[in-house]
């Protein structure tokens, strides 16, 4: 067993064990936690698969920037401790959450089956392949063959931004329309401005 | 777009300015100093710690007159007249109470007999309050002692206002 | 491959004990050069001019109580020091200090560890250090904890995305994400990329003051409103963490600015190590003078400053640096 095999398997293992245990942890804090533990051992499966700019972009936007996020708002809102969730109480939700569960499960199992996998693991110490799974390389697919898709999900991001903006600002309207008035204008009038 | 060009403007223009205002003072002399090694040189008229002036043969100036304390306007002395041997007034108890005075220097001034004066000293610190209360045997100064020249400067003050000298 | 490990490790060890003594003597510098700019004379007692202060520093830390409050959470309390301390550390993997030279008959990288996307490394690793922050934060259970982590966490990842923009200038130009590579085409002064990236050298440093969480941007911990911000209620040795991976990302920060911008071991006369270490010397003092010179920002001031003018300098800059990149290759 080579030194990359080794590193694979323990990335591999952490990866599975952080994401069961981000699952099934109560305490969002410990969730969020977990889940940061098992994006890092998938980065660390991506670079051992010589995918190094996938490795350093999972840990820069996910484990950086999102998790972050999760982390801030769950400060924010003041999860603290367990939350006790209890079972729905109409038959549907609970037969939904089963069903659901079997159905991503056989999925999942389809997609181990029909998947080929490469023959070889090559580590990032391996010089041969250092072309393969490189910026340039991705910067490439990203900008002739998928170009049209990548532009696509620009600007779905950038529908999402403007609509969070507009959801945002509601309440910033009102008050605004409020300082235009009559009202408003004599205000600030006799303030001076 | 403003806000971008004011921030250039501060960035370039204005903010060079402070770091050449920080690094004119970190050429200049320091105002501070390392302190219980070197210490800095009092006031010839500083006012600090008491002490109790002796005649040239070695006996206590003091008669125990009371002036000083009456003087005092924290009423932090205290003293019990005696008689020595030689059938003269003197205080056999005298008490300051460094915590309670403020060196405001009206004893010494009171003082007929020139017998108190406020030295330059002022590193005293104790662990408890009692200490703070200083005593005859700490406040006399010793025997053999060279000419005091705290009292040479008293006198010129004196005289700049127009106190008379007093005969020893 | 035994004698790779050796040499790596070996390597590693220098390194880290290099900048655990950087660090502590990070403290010292910035000590008695503020000290001087405001007329005062800073620690003078422990050896001569105070020099073993660091030291008698950290002894005194270290035998300090360790107290844990009563109601903090216990594993994040716990976790979140060394989730600070070890990104700042993991930056020095990737950062190339010297030329490769022979010793023992061994030739020798100058770089532990040297990745063909090093720039990116240092981008992922310098991201995750705003979780020791945020977990400190939360699990102190102190409201100035807590607001000190809520407000380290937004500055953070807003001026993240600057931080990581500032910089795309040089990769565009340098068109490689190795930093022994840009460091090997930084040969002369007329070759340093600050002349090619000014607006992106000042984007970076700007940033990085932001990333590092220092005056004047040094919200997270304002002692005039936040006690001590994140870490309130650390003491003993969890503190001296916090306190010693705040200047080692310094270092690291200054570090990569140094590779990326200032030609980083390259210069005339003097071994590689020493010009690096001169270089980086000369960030620590610029960041020592930023904070003896400007005032704290206001939070609000702050956020405006991250997203209306540098993120969008910084787009402008990785746009122009493109532009200019495509028109010199039209021009040849």
């Amino acid at each position: 067993m080579s030194f990359d095999t080794v590193i694979f398997i323990i990335s591999a293992l952490v990866a599975v064990f952080g994401a069961t245990m981000m699952i099934v942890q109560r305490n969002p804090v410990a969730s969020v936690l977990y889940l940061i533990l098992s994006l890092v051992a998938q980065a660390v499966c991506y670079v051992q698969l010589s995918a190094v700019f996938m490795g350093a972009i999972l840990i820069v936007v996910y484990a950086g920037a999102i998790l972050v996020l999760f982390l801030f708002v769950i400060m924010l809102l003041n999860l603290r401790g367990t939350e006790e969730l209890g079972e729905s109480p109409n038959a549907v939700g609970r037969f939904t959450k089963y069903l659901v569960a079997i159905l991503l499960t056989i999925e999942l199992v389809f997609i181990v089956k029909t998947a080929t996998i490469p023959a070889a693991v090559t580590g990032i110490m391996n010089e041969a392949v250092d072309e393969f799974g490189s910026v340039s390389q991705v910067a490439k697919l990203m900008f002739t063959d998928f170009l049209y898709v990548f532009e696509l999900t620009g600007v779905l991001l950038l529908v999402a931004v403007v609509g969070a903006v507009v959801l945002a600002k509601t309440e910033r309207n009102e008050s605004h329309s409020l300082a235009q008035d009559e009202e408003g204008a004599d205000l600030r009038e006799s303030a001076g401005k | 777009m403003r806000e971008i060009l004011r921030a250039i403007f501060d960035v370039v223009f204005r903010m060079p300015a402070g770091f050449v205002v920080t690094l004119k003072h970190l050429f200049m002399k320091p105002v501070t100093l390392d302190y219980p090694r070197k210490k800095e040189e009092m006031v010839p008229r500083y006012r600090g710690l008491h002490y109790l002036e002796r005649y040239d043969d070695g006996s206590e100036r003091c008669v125990c007159c009371g002036l000083c304390a009456a003087a005092c306007p924290a009423d932090a002395i205290y003293m019990e007249p005696g008689e020595n041997e030689r059938g003269e007034r003197y205080s056999k108890v005298y008490e300051i109470n460094t915590l309670r005075c403020i060196f405001c220097g009206f004893c010494e001034e009171a003082c007929p007999e020139e017998a108190i004066f406020l030295g330059r000293e002022y590193e005293f610190a104790y662990g408890s309050r009692n200490e703070f209360i200083y005593d005859k045997e700490k406040l006399l100064v010793s025997h053999p002692r060279k000419e005091n020249k705290f009292k040479k400067i008293y006198r010129r003050v004196r005289k700049a206002y127009g106190v008379p000298e007093i005969n020893q | 491959m035994l004698e790779v490990i050796i040499i790596g490790s070996i390597k590693v060890i220098a390194v880290v004990s290099v900048l655990m003594g950087g660090c502590a003597y990070a403290t010292y510098l910035e000590r008695k050069l503020v000290a001087f700019m405001q007329h005062r004379i800073g620690p003078l007692y422990a050896g001569p001019w105070g020099l073993l202060q660091p030291i008698a520093d950290s002894v005194k830390l270290m035998f300090k109580e360790d107290v844990v409050p009563d109601k903090v959470e216990r594993v994040a309390f716990t976790l979140a020091p060394m989730l600070g301390f070890i990104p700042a550390l993991l930056v020095f993997a990737v950062v190339p200090f010297s030329s490769n030279f022979t010793m023992f008959g061994y030739e020798i990288k100058g770089v532990i560890s040297d990745l063909n996307i090093g720039v990116l490394f240092v981008f992922a690793i310098v991201s995750l250090g705003a979780y020791g922050l945020i977990l400190a934060g939360w699990s102190s259970g102190s409201k100035y904890s807590l607001l000190g982590g809520i407000r380290g966490t937004a500055q953070m990842v807003s001026y993240e995305l600057s931080y990581g923009l500032s910089i795309v200038g040089v990769i565009i130009i340098g068109s490689t994400l190795s930093m022994t590579e840009l460091v090997e085409q930084q040969s002369s002064i007329l070759d340093w990329y600050i002349w090619k990236q000014p607006l992106g050298f000042l984007l970076y440093i700007t940033c990085a003051v932001a990333e590092t969480n220092r005056c004047p941007f040094d919200m997270p911990e304002a002692e005039g409103e936040l006690v001590a911000g994140y870490h309130t209620e650390y003491s003993s040795m969890r503190f001296a963490t916090f306190f010693v991976s705040e200047y080692a990302y310094m270092i690291a920060v200054s570090a990569v600015a140094t590779t990326l911008f200032f030609g980083g071991w390259q210069g005339p006369l003097l071994p590689p190590i020493v010009w690096f270490c001169i270089k980086v010397f000369a960030f620590m003092v610029l960041y020592i003078w930023l904070r003896a010179t400007l005032p704290r920002f206001r939070y609000d001031q702050l956020m405006g400053f991250g997203w209306k003018v540098l993120f969008p300098l910084a787009i402008i800059n990785t746009m122009a640096t493109g532009f200019w990149v495509i028109w010199m290759d039209g021009i040849n």
